[in-house]
């Protein structure tokens, strides 16, 4: 893993990077994860797709917003305690400014009125751009029998089943330990 | 007071797990019936102003209340408060994790979480527009956003930012 020069001038792209993300995570949770992979992988190309999953898989399993969790982490990936610092003041800052600003000035009717209707046209937007980033997450990470199986099992769990996401993180980490564990095991009886 | 404001929502920031609004009981439990801060009233109203505004639901409540109760200073606390767990957890999480990157046991573990995130994913996508996609124009909006995202480079903040403006042209 290389880590780019911690320099001022990376340290404030990263800070405005994540403020950017939190300017732009309405409805909370999975809808910033869209936003921050585009920046992240795409634009930036500071994580591959395969280590933003595996980033997700530890900041869900973890307690505190999605959004925060993945900043602080990706942050600290980037350039340490520094890095984590500034992504999450970041990420932070747009949602503190605008709460501020809210409970200052008490929005006026007709502009809530528009808020709503904004919003209505974002929201299905919202639930494209995760359905997108999940299949897009798929597209790399589910080859084999293995992948498949526990994708489909997993999402049985938490659609159907109401089973908590966290049950599904530690079950998922257990199965895969197991099906190392036996290949290795295998590998040894072959060699 | 400020101190209350700020050990309170460092709690909730420890023990909210599955974010977003899985954290709502737990933010409801202690600011309205623990410390009453807020009548139930104010928190339904909060929840609007999260709902329209960016931002985790869990850090635009810690803002709020921390205005409501104590000003500026207490809104910088109660939100610096409710982050606090989350710094200090991922960054030891993000090290083991960094540390350990070529254990076999470990990229094991990681063989199995990526299908669960996908699922998690996809699965957040089903949930949300269950209540979401309900009508023809929300159907019709949401395979636009679909098309878009899967065959152009936009970014998703301009997707966003597009669709809000025609939701107040057609709605």
């Amino acid at each position: 893993m290389s880590r780019p020069a911690l320099s001022p001038k990376f340290l404030f792209t990263l800070f405005f990077s994540f403020f950017k993300v939190g300017c732009f995570t309405f409805g909370g949770g999975f809808a910033m994860i869209p936003v921050i992979q585009r920046e992240v992988c795409d634009n930036k190309c500071w994580m591959e797709q395969e280590e933003f999953i595996d980033m997700i898989a530890v900041t869900q399993s973890a307690p505190g917003p999605v959004a925060v969790n993945s900043s602080v982490f990706i942050g600290y990936k980037l350039a340490g305690i520094p890095g984590a610092v500034i992504a999450l003041l970041g990420t932070v800052l747009p949602s503190f400014i605008i709460i501020l600003l809210f409970a200052v000035f008490i929005a006026s009717q007709s502009g809530t009125k528009y808020m709503t209707k904004f919003f209505e046209g974002v929201r299905p937007a919202v639930v494209a751009l995760i359905l997108g980033a999940g299949l897009g997450m798929g597209k790399k990470s589910i080859k084999d029998s293995f992948s498949v199986i526990l994708g489909l099992l997993a999402i049985t769990a938490l659609v159907l089943f109401k089973i908590h996401p966290i049950v599904l993180i530690i079950s998922g980490a257990i199965a895969g330990i197991a099906r190392s564990i036996i290949l290795s095991e295998r590998n040894k009886e072959v060699s | 007071m400020l101190w209350e404001l700020f050990l309170t929502f460092t709690f909730i920031g420890a023990f909210s797990f599955g974010g977003g609004y899985g954290m709502l009981p737990l933010i409801q439990q202690e600011v309205v019936y623990n410390h009453q801060w807020l009548t139930i009233q104010q928190f339904t109203d909060i929840l609007a102003v999260a709902e329209m505004t960016p931002g985790p639901v869990a850090v635009n409540t810690a803002t709020y209340v921390g205005y409501k109760m104590a000003g500026v200073l207490g809104s910088a606390l109660a939100t610096t408060g409710v982050v606090l767990p989350s710094f200090v957890l991922i960054t030891t999480l993000a090290s083991i994790v960094i540390k350990n990157k070529d254990n076999p046991r470990f990229q094991g573990a990681f063989q199995g979480l990526r299908p669960v995130v996908v699922a998690l994913v996809i699965g957040a996508a089903i949930l949300v527009g269950k209540d979401t996609i309900v009508n023809i124009p929300s159907v019709i909006l949401a395979l636009i956003a679909l098309g878009l995202m899967e065959y152009t480079k936009l970014h998703p903040i301009f997707i966003l930012l597009a669709f809000g403006f025609l939701g107040i042209i057609i709605y």
